[in-house]
């Protein structure tokens, strides 16, 4: 019984560095969004839900970050976890190119996004990026496009680089998954005459769909994280064509003093990711019941 | 079906490489040969960016500093968490479960949320422009995942060890650096593998927090030459280069280590 006593004090550093460094300044910010605090005095007032009410009916830009958030996390969740399926699938088998192919996809994971953010600004460069003088080489020159600065397209390129960023990693996450797949299923399916995709959709889709659940979950999360790219890449330009709600609220803090203000916007922040994640879980785990 | 499946990887293997190729060939140009041909060979395969980049810039300090913070910052991370998994795992019930939710309740909230206050607070304690500062706000914020991948090991560790270690008349301390921590190596190379490529790469705390020169860690410092260098390509990914090595040079080493420690906080759950 002496014992267990010693071993609260295994918490301690712990506990006070998460809890000072972490949980009060997310319980702050909470607090410093009823406030119009401009970070930079020591006096505020308390305004109610005054900054809640102007950033939902009169703060264009909040919304258009929001929806910018949205296409965003829509494309990379799409497209990140299709392609790792794909490439999952076709790489599961140990044989040495499979390997060596899963550690070249896995390879930019470990790069910073800064360092992804300058490789790709070069890459869609207009006149002397790779893509476009691809296209024009090939004689596809209306495909050749101002990849970053085109206001319409702008958020989907930066989303094809977070794509490009991490579904080497998630293919890790897929390819443990169906190698947990018991053999002898494959062949019951092979002797019962099934097709290739009847054996996907029957016997792999349901055995991985906890795998699945996991990486659309990841990659959400992430998603919403893209900051650093993005604020390396473009600064939420064009015109607010790529600015999300993380860059939103850097600027709106750190740029034009708002502190308030911008804490608003984080504690809806944190409630969007909350309630996806949520929403997410729900139907995902509605699907694994039903298999 | 073969075919388009080879196809289809060689595709995606050259949506990697070529990217990849063309900046470390560019690290060899001279301004004036990338706007000639972007993907030529350089005309000579000299260092001249690498020697200019130290000249110019303080590379030696970001590297330094960046070096400096990510070690520190990742030992002690894995220190803190360790002590309060072992914590977790012996106390067991809903106390060590409300200590477990409490500390992995993090990870759902992204940095941008909480980093008004957080900066704030650091301003106040006088910790902006200081390694100490960012080594300290990056241990608390990595806590969350690493107290997550740790305990989630060592709850898979036997029982009937740690009851041997108490026969034997062990304290909890004995327990933990007996047995708790040999025997979750792999659990623990894992989370430092996952927390270095993190603290190495990360941009916002010093974004935040660092204004001075003499305190930028590399990523930081190549966010500025974006526009020091405005269309000197060849210079900034030079810096790209040397801030990347040594993740590429782990990577090549310790693939499989990497593999497994990038993908332990997703998969633990």
């Amino acid at each position: 019984m002496k014992q267990s006593k010693w071993l609260y004090l295994f918490f301690v550093p712990g506990l006070i560095f998460y809890s000072i460094f972490f949980i009060l300044p997310t319980i702050s910010a909470v607090f410093y969004s009823f406030t119009d605090w401009d970070g930079l005095t020591t006096n505020f007032n308390f305004v109610g839900f005054e900054n809640y009410t102007n950033l939902v009916t009169n703060d264009s830009i909040f919304i258009k970050s929001m929806t910018n958030n949205l296409k965003f996390m829509l494309f990379v969740v799409v497209f990140q976890t299709l392609f790792s399926l794909v490439f999952a699938v076709l790489l599961v088998k140990n044989t040495k190119t499979n390997i060596f192919l899963r550690a070249l996809y896995f390879f930019p994971t470990i790069l910073s996004s800064i360092s992804v953010a300058f490789i790709w600004s070069y890459m869609y460069d207009p006149n002397l990026g790779i893509i476009n003088n691809l296209f024009t080489s090939v004689g596809l020159e209306m495909l050749a496009n101002n990849w970053l600065g085109d206001q319409n397209i702008a958020i989907y390129s930066i989303a094809f680089v977070q794509v490009w960023f991490h579904t080497g990693q998630m293919l890790i996450i897929f390819v443990a998954g169906l190698q947990a797949i018991p053999e002898d299923l494959y062949e019951v399916a092979k002797i019962e005459g099934a097709s290739r995709w009847q054996t996907f959709s029957k016997v792999t889709w349901p055995l991985i769909a906890p795998a699945a659940t996991i990486v659309v979950a990841y990659t959400t999360i992430q998603s919403f994280k893209a900051f650093d790219l993005i604020y390396a890449m473009t600064r939420g330009g064009p015109n607010y064509a790529t600015e999300i709600l993380a860059t939103h609220i850097y600027t709106t803090a750190f740029r034009s003093f708002k502190f308030g203000y911008a804490s608003a916007e984080s504690v809806i922040f944190m409630l969007v990711i909350a309630l996806i994640t949520f929403l997410q879980f729900r139907v995902l785990r509605a699907n694994r019941v039903e298999n | 079906m073969k075919w388009t499946k080879k196809l289809l990887l060689f595709i995606y293997a050259t949506l990697i490489l070529v990217p990849v190729i063309s900046i470390i060939l560019a690290t060899f140009k001279t301004t004036s040969e990338i706007y000639e041909n972007i993907l030529s060979l350089p005309s000579s395969f000299n260092f001249s960016n690498y020697f200019g980049i130290f000249q110019e810039q303080a590379m030696g300090t970001y590297f330094l500093n960046s070096v400096l913070v990510t070690l520190v910052s990742v030992v002690f991370t894995l220190f803190f968490a360790s002590l309060v998994a072992f914590g977790i795992t012996r106390l067991g019930g809903w106390i060590g479960g409300g200590i477990f939710v409490f500390f992995t309740i993090g990870m759902m909230v992204p940095a941008q949320v909480n980093m008004i206050p957080l900066y704030q607070l650091v301003y106040s304690l006088g910790l902006t422009n200081s390694l100490v500062g960012l080594m300290i706000v990056n241990l608390s914020v990595t806590l969350p995942v690493a107290v997550f991948i740790l305990s989630g090991f060592m709850r898979s560790l036997p029982k009937s060890l740690f009851e041997a270690c108490t026969i034997d008349g062990g304290n909890n301390w004995q327990m933990y650096y007996r047995i708790a921590l040999p025997l979750s190596l792999p659990s623990l190379s894992a989370t430092a593998i996952f927390l270095f490529v993190m603290h190495w790469n990360d941009l916002l705390y010093p974004l935040l927090f660092i204004t001075k020169a003499e305190y930028k860690t590399l990523p930081l410092a190549l966010l500025e030459f974006q526009g020091e260098y405005m269309t000197n390509y060849p210079m900034l990914f030079t810096g790209v280069i040397i801030a990347s090595a040594p993740m590429i040079l782990a990577y090549l080493f310790l693939q499989r280590y990497f593999v497994a420690g990038m993908t332990a906080g997703s998969v633990k759950g």
